[in-house]
C-alpha cells in the first residue's frame, strides 16, 4: 500500500515499509540528503523537518504517521537558499564541520515563525534541543537574533513597497 | 620525516586559455620550497591556482572541511599573496591525488603551520609572474609595477587585470625567487572569512560522507564482538528472509548485514544474533585494578629527571599531593563512521568517505587486497567532524572487505550505537602528583606519573611547568587493553591538561601563592636559566598569561569565583580564566575568558569558532562524559546516556589572539587543554571542592 505526502511542494507516492522512519525515507528513497542522522532517537536533532509546519524529529517518525502530511525540509526551506535564517548562518559564518546545521536551521526557522522577534532565553531555551558537537552554540544563537532583524526588515521593505 | 621529492609550483593546463599553477600543499616541513616545471597530466601537484581570461580565480583545494575551517584558511593565504580580492575567488574541492605526497593529513592543528610557507610562495609566485606579462607589455621595468585587487599597475598609471594578462603570464618561465607581502598590508589575513563551504551547508547539499549513493550501492551495517571477544557462530536466517537484505557475512569477528535500504539493514539487523567465546572481558573493575597496580609498579618509564626528586622531596617544608582520573571517551563526531567501497572485478578499487588520511586509507585498503596502491583510488567527502576519529581508517577498510567479499560497492554506516561502541576511544588515564615546597611555599620538587590504558606515554614530560622547577621526575606507565584508542583532539593533553593545571592550583594555594603570579615566577626561571631542555618559549607564555590576567580582571570581580590556567601545545599557548558564580544555590561557570598565541591569526572568523568550540568541546567533556565498560561492551551508545554539552549549558567566551605576526602554529586543538583546569580551579574557588575526576557531573 502506498503512502502519499507532499515533501517541499512536491507530491510524493511511496511504495516501502510504512514503518520506515521519515529521516529514511526522505535520505533513501527521495534522495533527500540535506536532513541529517545523528543518533536515531531524537536526542540530537540534526534530523529536524517539518511536518504540517511543526519542527519535527524525523528519525523516529514512520511514514505511516505522516501520510498525507506537508513536509519541508531543508532543501525546500527557500527556493534559492536566502531564508533569513540561511541568510543569517552564513553572514555570521556559524558551521564548523557543518552537519548538525540543517537540523538548526529548520529549528531555528520555526522558532522565528512562532515568534517572530524572541527574547535570548527564547532563543538558548527553543534551540537548546539541538547537539552541535563543534560548539557552534554561541553563534547559532546569535544567528537566530540576526535573522529575526533580517526578517523584520525584510516586511518592512515589503510592506513600504506596498504602500508607496 | 624525508622528503623524495621537491616542491613545485608549474603551469599547467587545467583549463584552455587560464593561467595555471599547479603547486604541492602538503609537501614535507621545511622553508625550502622549490618549484619546478612538469604537467598536470603528470598527477604531481595536489593543489591548483587558475586565473581564466574573465578574471576569475579557481583555488582548488585538496583538504575536505572536517570543521576546523582550512578549507578556507589556505585559500585565504594564497589568494593574500596574489593580491586578490577575496570575492573573486572560488574554492573548488580537489579530489586526492594520494600517490606523490607523504602528507596528506587533513586537519590537525599542525595542518596551517605546515603549509603556510608554500601557500604563500603559490600566490607570490603568480603575483609575480603577472607583475612580469605586465611590464613586458608596458615595456617598463617590473620594479616599477605594483599590485592591487587582482589588477597591476604600471608606473604611468597602467592598469592591467590579471585576466587580461592571462595569455602572457602564461608562457613565462616560474620564477623561483619571491618577496612576500608586508603584513601591514595583509588584506585578507587577519580579517573574517566566511567559510566556503557555507552555502552548501545552509542549503543541505549531499557534501558529508553519509550522503554518497553511487549506482548499485547497497547499505551495510556491522555487529562488532565485545572488546577482546572472538565471534563463534552467527544466525541470520530470519534476517536474510527479510525484505531488501541482500547477504549477511562474516569477517574478522564482524557480522555485516548487507542491503538495499538503511531501514531494511536496521531492522533485520536486529533479528541476528552472535555467539561469542565466552571469557573474562575488561570491565571498569578491570581498569580500576590496572591504575591501581600502575601507580605503585616499580617498572614505570622514565620520561624525564632533572637533579634529584626524592632528596629534594625529603627536605621540603611541606608536601601536596593528588590523584586525577579521566575516563574513556567517545569522539562522537556528529556524523558517525560511514565509508563507501567498490572492489572491482578488474582488480580496481574506488573508496569514497569521510578521511583525514585518505593516503593511509588507500595503502592499508593495497595491501589488505594485496593490490597495487596505484589501483585504488580515493574520493574525498566534508567530513561531520572528527576530532581524531577519522585519523584511522578501521571503517574505510572494513567496508573494503565488505565490498571484496559480496563483490559489490557497498557503504558501511555506523549507528550512534555502534560509533560510540565500536572503540577507537580518548585512553582512560589516572595523574598521580606530588609536590615538594620550600619554607617560603616555592616548589623545589615536581613529580608526575602518568598512567594510561593504551595511552603510550601519558605525560609530556617536557612541558612546562618542567624546565622552571629543579628537580623534577616523569614517569608514565602503559597498560595494554583489548579496548581501541586513538588520538582524541589535542591527544593526552586534553585530559593531562586538565589534571596539571588544577594540581599547580592545589600547589599556589599551599604555597600561599597567587596562581597566575606563581606561574610567571617560574617563567622568568625557565627563562633566565632553564633546568634542562625547554620545548616552550616563555616569552611566549608569559604574554597570554599577562593579557588573560588584564582581560579577564583577574581576582578583581566581586561575587565571581575565578580560576587560572595556561597550557602550550600543538605550538600554541592558551591562557584561561573561567569565572565562576552561584546560581540558585548551585556554582556555575558563567563566563570564560581566553587569550591565544597561535601566530598570525589567518581567519579571524575561523580563529574564534575553533577557540570557542574547543573551550565548549573541553567543558562539556570535563563535566558530563563517560564510557563505562561491563565484560568488553562499552556504556552508554548514544545521546540519551551519554551527555554531550547543550546550547543552554555554556558559558560567555571572549577570545582574544596576541597579534605578533609569527609564523601560524595550531588552532583547532591548544584552546582545549586549559579548560578543564580551569573550569576546575573557578569551581574549587566558588565551592571549595576540588574536583580529582572528570566528569565533574555523574
Ligand atoms: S537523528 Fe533524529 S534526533 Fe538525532
Ligand atoms: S557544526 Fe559540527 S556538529 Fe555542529
Amino acid at each position: 500500500m502506498s503512502i502519499q505526502l507532499t515533501v517541499n511542494k512536491k507530491k510524493m507516492s511511496l511504495d516501502i515499509d510504512p514503518n520506515t522512519p521519515l529521516l529514511w525515507a526522505l535520505r533513501d528513497h527521495m534522495s533527500l540528503k540535506g536532513t541529517k542522522f545523528g543518533c536515531g532517537i531524537a536526542q540530537c536533532g540534526a534530523c529536524t523537518v517539518w511536518v504540517n509546519g511543526e519542527a519535527t524529529r524525523s528519525c523516529v517518525l514512520p511514514i505511516s504517521a505522516v501520510a498525507n502530511a506537508d513536509i519541508t525540509t531543508i532543501e525546500g526551506l527557500s527556493d534559492h537558499g536566502d531564508h533569513p535564517v540561511q541568510v543569517a548562518w552564513d553572514e555570521l559564518d556559524v558551521p564548523q564541520c557543518g552537519y548538525c546545521q540543517a537540523g538548526q536551521i529548520m529549528t531555528a526557522a520555526s522558532l522565528l515563525k512562532k515568534k517572530p522577534n524572541p527574547s535570548k532565553t527564547e532563543i538558548v531555551d527553543g534551540m537548546s534541543g539541538n547537539i552541535c558537537r563543534c560548539g557552534t552554540y554561541h553563534r547559532i544563537q546569535e544567528a537566530v537574533k540576526l535573522a529575526s532583524e533580517i526578517a523584520s526588515k525584510k516586511k518592512t521593505k515589503s510592506t513600504v513597497k506596498k504602500s508607496a | 620525516m624525508k622528503s623524495t621529492r621537491r616542491s613545485f609550483i608549474q603551469k599547467t593546463a587545467l583549463f584552455s586559455g587560464a593561467f595555471c599553477l599547479g603547486f604541492d600543499w602538503f609537501q614535507a616541513n621545511g622553508k625550502e620550497v622549490s618549484m619546478v616545471q612538469t604537467t598536470m597530466e603528470s598527477g604531481r601537484f595536489n593543489a591548483f591556482l587558475a586565473i581564466d581570461p574573465s578574471g576569475k580565480i579557481i583555488l582548488y583545494s585538496p583538504n575536505p572541511e572536517i570543521g576546523q575551517g582550512i578549507k578556507t584558511a589556505f585559500p585565504v593565504v594564497v589568494a593574500e599573496e596574489l593580491d586578490v580580492d577575496w570575492k573573486d575567488v572560488e574554492v573548488r574541492q580537489a579530489n586526492l591525488d594520494t600517490q606523490n605526497f607523504e602528507r596528506q593529513l587533513t586537519g590537525g592543528s599542525g595542518a596551517l603551520k605546515h603549509s603556510w610557507e608554500r601557500l604563500r610562495k603559490a600566490g607570490a609566485t603568480a603575483r609575480k609572474m603577472f607583475i612580469q606579462a605586465a611590464a613586458q607589455t608596458w615595456n617598463v621595468d617590473a620594479s616599477t609595477c605594483k599590485t592591487s585587487k587582482g589588477f597591476v599597475l604600471g608606473p604611468k598609471g597602467q592598469k592591467a587585470s590579471y585576466g587580461s594578462l592571462v595569455a602572457v603570464a602564461s608562457k613565462l618561465p616560474v620564477p623561483t625567487e619571491v618577496t612576500y607581502k608586508n603584513r601591514k598590508d595583509y588584506q585578507i589575513i587577519g580579517k573574517r572569512t566566511k567559510g566556503v563551504d557555507n552555502k552548501n551547508v545552509v542549503t543541505g547539499k549531499p557534501v558529508f560522507g553519509l550522503d554518497i549513493d553511487k549506482p548499485g550501492m547497497l547499505i551495510a551495517q556491522i555487529i562488532r564482538p565485545p572488546f577482546g571477544a572472538t565471534l563463534k557462530s552467527f544466525e541470520a536466517a530470519d534476517a536474510l528472509k527479510m525484505p531488501g537484505i541482500v547477504d549477511v557475512v562474516s569477517f574478522k569477528n564482524k557480522v555485516a548485514i548487507v542491503g538495499k535500504s538503511t531501514w531494511e539493514v536496521m531492522k533485520a539487523r536486529g533479528t541476528v544474533s552472535c555467539k561469542y567465546n565466552s571469557g573474562d572481558f575488561e570491565s571498569d573493575s578491570t581498569h580500576k585494578k590496572w591504575f591501581d597496580e600502575g601507580m605503585v609498579t616499580d617498572k614505570a618509564t622514565v620520561q624525564r629527571k632533572d637533579g634529584d626528586f626524592a632528596a629534594a622531596l625529603a627536605r621540603s617544608a611541606k608536601v601536596v599531593e593528588a590523584t586525577y582520573e579521566c575516563p574513556f571517551i567517545s569522539h562522537s563526531p556528529m556524523e558517525p563512521m560511514n565509508f563507501f567501497a567498490d572492489v572491482r572485478a578488474d582488480g580496481t578499487v574506488l573508496l569514497a568517505g569521510p578521511t583525514q588520511v585518505p593516503q593511509s586509507a588507500q595503502k592499508a585498503v593495497a595491501s589488505l587486497l594485496k593490490i597495487d596502491e596505484k589501483k585504488v583510488e580515493v574520493e574525498l567527502s566534508k567530513m561531520g567532524g572528527g576530532f581524531g576519529r577519522r585519523l584511522n581508517n578501521d571503517y574505510a577498510l572494513d567496508a573494503a572487505e565488505l565490498s571484496s567479499i559480496i563483490k559489490k560497492p557497498v557503504k558501511v554506516m555506523w549507528t550512534r550505537e555502534d560509533d560510540m561502541g565500536g572503540g577507537i576511544y580518548r585512553p582512560a588515564a589516572r595523574y598521580h602528583f606530588k609536590a615538594g615546597l620550600d619554607a617560603s611555599g616555592n616548589m623545589i620538587a615536581f613529580y608526575l606519573r602518568g598512567v594510561g590504558i593504551n595511552a603510550g606515554n601519558s605525560t609530556r614530560q617536557d612541558n612546562f611547568p618542567v624546565g622552571a622547577i629543579e628537580n623534577v621526575l616523569v614517569e608514565s606507565v602503559n597498560q595494554v587493553s583489548a579496548v581501541t584508542t586513538g588520538p582524541w583532539r589535542a591527544p593526552i593533553t586534553n585530559f593531562l591538561g586538565y589534571a596539571e593545571q588544577a594540581f599547580l592550583d592545589e600547589v599556589a594555594e599551599a604555597g600561599g601563592k597567587d596562581p597566575v603570579q606563581m606561574r610567571l615566577d617560574w617563567l622568568a626561571r625557565a627563562k633566565s636559566n632553564p633546568v634542562g631542555k625547554i620545548t616552550y618559549e616563555p616569552d611566549r607564555f608569559i604574554e597570554v598569561i599577562k593579557q588573560a590576567a588584564e582581560k579577564s580582571n583577574w581576582k578583581k570581580k566581586p561575587g565571581v569565583h575565578q580560576g587560572f590556567s595556561v597550557y602550550f601545545s600543538h605550538l600554541s599557548y592558551v591562557a584561561q580564566v573561567a569565572d565562576a558564580q552561584i546560581v540558585d544555590g548551585k556554582a556555575k561557570i558563567t563566563h570564560v575568558t581566553a587569550v591565544t598565541d597561535c601566530g598570525e591569526v589567518v581567519n579571524l572568523s575561523g580563529a574564534e569558532n575553533q577557540i570557542k568550540g574547543a573551550i565548549i568541546d573541553g567543558m562539556g567533556h570535563a563535566m558530563f562524559a563517560k564510557l563505562r565498560f561491563n565484560d568488553g561492551v562499552a556504556s552508554p551508545t548514544n545521546f540519551n546516556g551519554y551527555r554531550l554539552i547543550k546550547g543552554n549549558e555554556i558559558p560567555t567566551i571572549n577570545a582574544y589572539f596576541v597579534d605578533n605576526g609569527i609564523e601560524p602554529t595550531g588552532l583547532g586543538e591548544p584552546a582545549l587543554p586549559p579548560t578543564g583546569g580551569s573550569i576546575a580551579n573557578a569551581l574549587y574557588a566558588a565551592t571549595k571542592k576540588r574536583l580529582y575526576k572528570q566528569p565533574f557531573e555523574v
